[in-house]
């Protein structure tokens, strides 16, 4: 690598910019870590340095959240979601996209691109007619009502995701297959679906992440505690009244967000092409 | 030229039947998710604009066409006048705040260093972890008697203890808080989109030019910059709308208070449509988020055609 000399000067500046954004862009988390084991007397002191603990570290604010809260439901039924919005996100997505990216020529492209643009329609617009059609299907005030709509954010970008990769595969592949003797729709799931699983696990983890990451569906749809998701039963229902308990909430914050943080971060590359196809080459 | 012809003849229509089958095939396979979306996307879009146009509430079955009259009721209620103006506020305050920091923030770590991919994944975190949790987190820092913010700002003598800034509290305290949160979960999106455009631009240019004895601020300004022109769009255009659409940080840190001083137009959309069940009202306010949308979709397919075309 290397490149042209830099000057101290510009060394320091960007050690500055890197650390000093990391650590204001990671700040919340460290705050949310050192409030989950602080004891509530050390808490709600304002003569207290809130950096260290003046009191011994306690666990009892994950024994409220684990014991006393929905907190284990609210991710199950997050789990069960996702799962189930995966599994309609890829029923729907991957013949799609394979259909657009080979078969239907450029017409296709032009599709696609319209389909992409969909994922652009946001839920503030839709959610008050979105509401009648939840509860026309009867729905409301299930898990299945945001089953059913996350597809609505998950098909189009997943689509748009998969036809790139379907794209990247060699046509003379599948010509080849079809000269052996499989049709064409054997071909797509004997040859092109096993060659394109780095997508499809893309396309896995996005659809699994939006769901932990949605909130106004969740919020519009589902009126029960016990039936909501983590990213709107924490917000929302660990507060009691006006009374926050900022020890246990802090805890569910950090215990959700760290392992869907590592696991998106890994296939992040891959969601960012998503966004930059067209202009970057 | 007859044995040809014959063959042509021949093979035309086995080519085509063989176009046809295929094309079926991707019909097939295709309309699934064509359906779902017309179901789902489509027919929820047209639904917005009738109730936006006629006259329902959470209880009534019937619907009665009522042309403008929710737009005038809307437009003459001044808790709207706010929210339209505070959404351009909100919108352009942060994306400017996040194209400048994401632009030092990819420069700085265009090139590879050790514990990368460690200080990669601090500055994502905003981004990857549930926006909701995130927004609850920075209540508590800017939490009115308990702030953080407050203690070491009373450290340094620059607040007094006893009677702190209510960062979620005043007015324009809580605008820039909201703008500085919802910035705070953009940077990193942007960040990334900028970075996929840096490594993308020969590094012999900016080189050159630094041999060629121009500085370093003169070789971003009139070399880097301008070949990031494209997918700083693309950020940008992005991050309107993730932006103007937007109520969760909102939502979770001020409800749109104090007074509305916050409101946005799809917290205000929620306020009046799901909460107050005044779906037709509701749909009006949702409906002027359509022309921003309109307008960045159509911003996006110039940028995806000029790419296809040079």
């Amino acid at each position: 690598m290397g490149g042209p000399r830099r000057s101290p000067l510009t060394r320091l500046g960007r050690w500055l910019i890197v650390i000093g954004f990391a650590a204001l862009l990671a700040f919340p988390f460290y705050w949310m870590a050192i409030t989950t084991f602080k004891q509530t007397s050390d808490l709600y002191n304002v003569e207290h340095d809130p950096f260290v603990f003046n009191a011994a570290p306690t666990l009892d604010h994950l024994r409220l959240l684990f014991r006393e809260t929905l907190f284990l439901r609210w991710f199950w039924n997050t789990t069960v979601a996702g799962a189930a919005v995966v599994a309609i996100t890829l029923v729907l997505a991957v013949p799609a996209a394979w259909a657009l990216a080979r078969l239907t020529g450029r017409f296709g492209q032009q599709l696609g691109i319209g389909i992409f643009l969909t994922y652009l329609v946001p839920p503030t617009l839709l959610f008050i007619p979105m509401s009648r059609v939840v509860s026309w299907l009867g729905l409301q005030d299930t898990l299945w009502a945001i089953i059913v709509t996350y597809p609505t954010f998950t098909v189009p970008f997943s689509i748009w995701l998969l036809m790139g990769f379907f794209k990247a595969i060699p046509r003379d592949l599948e010509d080849a297959a079809l000269v052996d003797g499989l049709t064409r729709f054997g071909a797509f799931v004997k040859l092109v679906i096993p060659i394109s699983v780095s997508g499809i696990l893309t396309v896995v983890i996005f659809s699994f992440t939006l769901v932990t990451q949605e909130f106004v569906y969740a919020l519009t749809f589902i009126s029960s505690a016990e039936h909501q998701t983590v990213g709107v039963g924490v917000p929302i229902y660990l507060v009691r009244g006006d009374v926050y308990y900022w020890g246990s909430l802090m805890a569910a914050c950090l215990i959700t967000s760290l392992p869907i943080a590592v696991v998106y971060n890994l296939f992040l590359d891959r969601f960012i092409a998503g966004f930059t196809v067209g202009a970057v080459k | 030229m007859a044995v040809t012809g014959a063959a042509l003849e021949r093979a035309a229509p086995r080519r085509r039947r063989r176009v046809s089958g295929a094309t079926r095939l991707g019909v097939a396979l295709f309309s699934p998710a064509l359906v779902y979306i017309a179901a789902l996307l489509g027919l929820p879009l047209v639904l917005a604009f009738l109730y936006s146009v006629g006259d329902v509430t959470v209880g009534s079955v019937g619907y009665e066409f009522v042309g403008l009259e929710n737009f005038r009721s809307v437009v003459e209620s001044p808790s709207f006048r706010r929210a339209l103006v505070n959404s351009f506020v909100f919108t352009i305050a942060s994306q400017v705040i996040v194209i400048v920091c994401a632009n030092a923030l990819a420069l700085a770590l265009r090139e590879r260093f050790r514990g990368r991919g460690l200080v990669r994944f601090l500055i994502l975190l905003p981004w990857v972890a549930p926006i909701s949790l995130g927004a609850i987190g920075w209540k508590w820092i800017l939490d009115s008697i308990y702030s953080v913010v407050n203690w070491v700002l009373a450290k340094m003598h620059l607040v007094n203890l006893f009677d702190p800034p209510m960062w979620l509290g005043r007015p324009a305290l809580a605008m820039a808080s909201v703008i500085a949160v919802h910035s705070w979960r953009m940077i990193p999106f942007s960040t990334v989109i900028l970075l996929a455009g840096l490594t993308s631009i020969p590094k012999e240019l900016p080189e050159a030019a630094a041999v060629d004895g121009a500085g370093f601020w003169r070789t971003h300004f009139e070399i880097t910059l301008p070949m990031m022109r494209p997918i700083i769009n693309v950020a940008v255009l992005f991050g309107v709308v993730f932006t103007f659409t937007d109520m969760t940080v909102v939502y979770i840190l001020t409800r749109g208070g104090p007074y509305d001083s916050t409101q946005v137009l799809p917290s205000l959309a929620f306020q009046t449509g799901v909460l107050g069940s005044d779906l037709a009202e509701g749909a009006a306010i949702s409906m002027f988020l359509v022309p921003i949308l309109v307008a960045v979709a159509a911003l996006m397919l110039r940028v995806a055609h000029r790419a296809e075309v040079v």
